[in-house]
Order: C-alpha cells, then structure tokens, then sequence
C-alpha cells in the first residue's frame, strides 16, 4: 500500500497504518526512507522507472557491480499468523547493483524475473542516496506514487462494495 | 523396476513434435497469450503457483500453457524451474494483520472489528452456466458503479487499517488457545532438510502449503464426516495482498521487495481440555500463495487433525496420520511415481514371466504327484 505522501512523512515508526515498513532494528530515518523508496521503485513498470531516470540525462558513468541476477526467496508465514514461522514457499527476485562515477552505490531486489527493472530501480537507489538529488528523484517518482495510491484506491472502493452485514433470523413463535 | 531402454529417438522426437502441434490446436483459432492466461484463467495460476511452491504468475502461466491446462504437469514444470535458480535468502515473516483485505468473511461473528467484504467470489452464485460468457462480447462486464468520490490520486492517501484477527478477540479472553510461540529457531526447510518423522508443525505447514488441493480436501472433508472429529468453524478467511521483505547483508536492512497475493484461514475447533488445559477452543491454520480458498481450508481442517497428539485425543482416522499425509500430498511425487509405470519395464517384466512360468510347471508337477501345494508370491 502506497499513499501518495512524500517519503518526510514516511518515516514514522515501523508499522504505522498507510506505510508498513521492514521491520529493522534501530532503523535511522534515512534507511526508512530509503526502504519506502525501494519499495516504491519495486512496484514500477519499466516503463515508469525508465521515464524518471530520463529526467537525469546527462548520467554519471554506471559501473554495473553486480549485473542482475534473477534467484528465489523462501517466503515464510507465521503459524496461526502471529505464532513460529514456517517457510510458505519461494519467490523469484531479481537483483542488481549499480555504481556512480562519484557517487554512491545502488542497489535492488525485487520480486518477479525483470533484469532490465531491477538495472533501472539500483540506478535510481544510487541518485536518491546523493542529497543533492534526492529531491529531484522524488519529485521524478511522484506520477508512479499517484499511480500506485489511485489503483490502490480503485481496489479499496471495489472491495468495500462487497462489504455486508449478515443478519440472524428468529427462528420459532416469538 | 525400470530399467534403461535405448532407440525410439526418431518415434521421440516426432511425438514431441505431435505435442507441439497438439498444444496449439486449429490454427484458425488465435493464439493464447501468457497475459490472457495470467488475467483470465487467474485461479488456474494461483494453484501452480501454490503447488508449484513458486511465487512468480508469469512463469506459472508459461507453465499452463505448455501443460496444455494439466495444472499437475504445469507445478511439475514449476518445481522443475525453481530448482535452476539460487536462493538470495529467507523473508521477514508476511504479517498477515498488515494485509490489504480483498476479501474478508468470518462463519463464527457476524459484527467483527473490521467487518466482512465478500470480494471477488463464487459464493452465493447459482451455478448456473452463464451462456453470456459463449461470446466474446465484453458486455456482459459491469463496469464498478461509478463513486461520488473517484481517487484523485494526489490528495488519496491510501492506507488500509489493520485487520484485527478473529483468533485475537477470543484469545483475549483466554477462550481460545494462543499460536505456539516464535523461539527464534528456523523453521524445518523440507526443500533442504528431507521430511523425517515426526515432523513437527513448521514442516506439517510447509509440506501442506504446497500439497495437492485435492488429496488435502479429501482428507479434511475425511474429518467433517466423522473421521477424526474435532468440529471446525471457519474463524476467518482473508485474501489480500502483503508486503514480503528480505533482510539484505550488504545492506544492513530489510528491503520491501513488493507485494504477493496469499490466502488464510483459521479455523476454531473444540477442545475440551486436559488434567493441565482448561476447555479451550483449538486452532487449524491455512496459509496459501494465491487466491485459493478450498487448499486454505483443507489445509486447516488437516493442520487440525495432524496434532491430535499434542492436544491429547485419540487417534483414529488417516488425516491424523503425518506420515500418511505427508508422504503422499505432494502430487509431483505422487505422480512422478504412479506414472512410472506406464515406461519400458521390459526386463522386470520378463523375470516375472519366467517365475511364474517356473511356478505354473511346479504347481502341474504337484498336482500330478498329489502333493500340497505351496503358495508363493509371484511379484517383489
């Protein structure tokens, strides 16, 4: 779930209603900030990404550190859903980590099998975590944000359509 | 036994050939794309992914379309796959609470924090055959009844609350048993570790997770009818989507990797207590990849039963059996052996043709010289 807020207001505690972050011990603002990018960037298009890393034309050189690698993640589930965990089943993800000539390394891992995606997302890691940038980047992701909150919202009032209210009947004389 | 035939390679090769041109039918009919599968055969998918124990809809699709929709040989092709790539790691624990809620219903409280929305379901259709869907008119869509307020996007932020679960408004009043604590252990990991028995209940709930949908609602049917009694009420299913995240060392946190489509269910059985144990109800757990809500439900009803031991009751029927049950509901096992034996046996074979000729010529002998006939087992 995405809203469409700026990522100052994401860096509330951990679990905070509208933004669930990783839980991460002792998490700085800034790695919560970097963890709702990442999490915004892994649920872009391509399409969306390539369009934001446009606005930063001419780029620095890239040294691809680790080309992208698709692998799995064995997702686990909690028993009863809060008890021991348990491994569910696994995941594809792709990874990628990307290096700016005079700037600071990104890095990605996202579900699905998307080389040129995750490429795109530790690129765009790598912008955001230069301060000078990071405005920029934000402001370059603001059309993937609105997308994300106005889907989310779509299937939010589709969902609560649905919404019912069983009644019991009296059985008997009375 | 089988054992190693050569030759054939042209009579092969031609009949993969022949599958080929199977699988794609009348050329004068379009072709099936991936995307048309993963939109509109959605819960086909949702099974390869949940048997296939493999999270990704575009390859579980690919995986359909070259089963030709034997979604048995579709998960076949999936455990196939999974097995060609590395593992980068485990995930944070999905936190189900978190979930934004597709579709939420409880059989035990009609008021519950959060309320029920139905979402995207069979139930309480006719089952009647629908002759609008024949054609491929797009008529017959509803389109969603337009709202007073269409998300902007901009100002819509988002966020669906917490959903309470039913087992927390019981287990506040100690009514209910709680989930058996998380000591930090890994969990059993059945795809590294060989099932070995006693299982435990971490490996019970893998090897089900990924078990046949069928073989699984048997079984818990199996314990509806009398077979293992222990009277369930579906609690709550939910189905949603969750965020999975995944501890990155390089990184020093956790990374949000997206967001992936599970169904659960809890279900609340009765119990009526031990010497140690007040009556207290009990709890059967189902958690699964997808839309799929008759594997999350068999998949309690037989979690349930599997711990007739810990909760003290007798046991009685198979679905309580954990070697039984999990040495048989994985159905890529299970077919990869039962299919066996449809390939050249041809050796076997003769060695047992030639023992039971041996033993038909003895039995003559015997008979002739009127002496008892011993009985022999023909087939090891």
């Amino acid at each position: 779930m995405i809203p469409d807020t700026p990522p100052e207001a994401a860096a509330t505690p951990a679990g905070a209603p509208g933004f669930p972050l990783p839980p991460t011990d002792g998490a700085t603002p800034e790695v919560a900030q970097r963890q709702a990018v990442m999490g915004l960037l892994n649920r872009a298009t391509l399409a969306e990404l390539q369009a934001a890393i446009e606005r930063f034309q001419p780029l620095p050189k890239v040294h691809v550190l680790r080309p992208p690698e698709v692998g799995l993640v064995m997702v686990q589930g909690r028993t009863g859903g809060d008890g021991a965990p348990f491994n569910l089943g696994e995941a594809t993800v792709t990874r990628a980590a990307v290096h700016l000539d005079g700037g600071a390394t990104g890095v990605s891992y996202l579900l699905g099998r998307a080389p040129e995606k995750a490429k795109a997302a530790a690129l765009l890691d790598a912008l955001w975590q230069d301060p000078a940038l990071r405005i920029a980047v934000e402001d370059a992701l603001r059309p993937l944000r609105r997308r994300l909150a106005a889907e989310a919202a779509r299937t939010q009032q589709d969902t609560d359509a649905t919404r019912v209210n069983f009644f019991t009947m009296t059985r008997g004389e009375d | 036994m089988y054992v190693a035939v050569k030759g054939g390679e042209d009579a092969i090769r031609n009949a993969h050939d022949l599958l080929a041109r199977t699988r794609r039918g009348d050329p004068g009919v379009p072709e099936i794309g991936l995307d048309q599968i993963a939109e509109q055969l959605g819960l086909a998918v949702d099974r390869v992914m949940a048997e296939g124990s493999l999270y990704d809809r575009d390859l579980a699709a690919l995986a359909i379309k070259q089963a030709r929709g034997d979604l048995i040989e579709a998960i076949f092709l999936a455990r196939a796959f999974r097995t060609t790539l590395p593992r980068f790691g485990t995930s944070v624990p999905v936190d189900t609470t978190a979930m934004a809620i597709r579709r939420r219903i409880s059989a035990t409280f009609k008021d519950l924090p959060g309320g029920q929305v139905l979402g995207p379901t069979f139930d309480y259709t006719h089952r009647l055959l629908d002759q609008g869907l024949a054609t491929t008119a797009q008529t017959t869509v509803k389109k969603p009844a337009a709202s007073a307020s269409e998300p902007t996007g901009e100002e819509a932020a988002v966020a669906s609350p917490p959903m309470p679960r039913v087992t927390d408004l019981l287990g506040d009043e100690g009514l209910i048993e709680p989930a058996p604590a998380d000591d930090g252990t890994a969990p059993t990991d059945i795809t590294r570790t060989p099932l070995s028995f006693p299982a435990g209940r971490p490996a019970r709930l893998q090897a089900l997770a990924r078990g046949d949908e069928g073989f699984l609602l048997a079984l818990g049917y199996s314990t509806q009818r009398g077979y293992a009694r222990s009277h369930p009420f579906v609690g709550e299913i939910r189905f949603g989507t969750v965020e999975v995240s995944l501890p990155v060392e390089e990184l020093g946190f956790a990374v949000p990797l997206g967001d992936i489509t599970l169904t659960e269910c809890q279900n609340i059985n009765q119990f009526k207590g031990s010497a140690t144990t007040p009556p207290q109800f009990t709890r059967g757990y189902g958690l699964v990849f997808g839309q799929s809500e008759r594997k999350a439900m068999s998949m309690a009803l037989v979690d349930r039963a599997l711990r007739f031991a810990e909760l003290g009751e007798e046991k009685t029927a198979p679905a309580q059996d954990e070697e039984f049950v999990l040495s048989h509901c994985d159905n890529v096992q299970a077919t990869g052996f039962v299919e066996h034996l449809k390939l050249p046996h041809y050796v076997d074979f003769q060695a047992e043709l030639e023992l039971v000729r041996r033993m038909r010529a003895a039995h003559a002998t015997d008979e002739a010289a009127g002496a008892p006939v011993p009985t022999q087992e023909a087939a090891e």
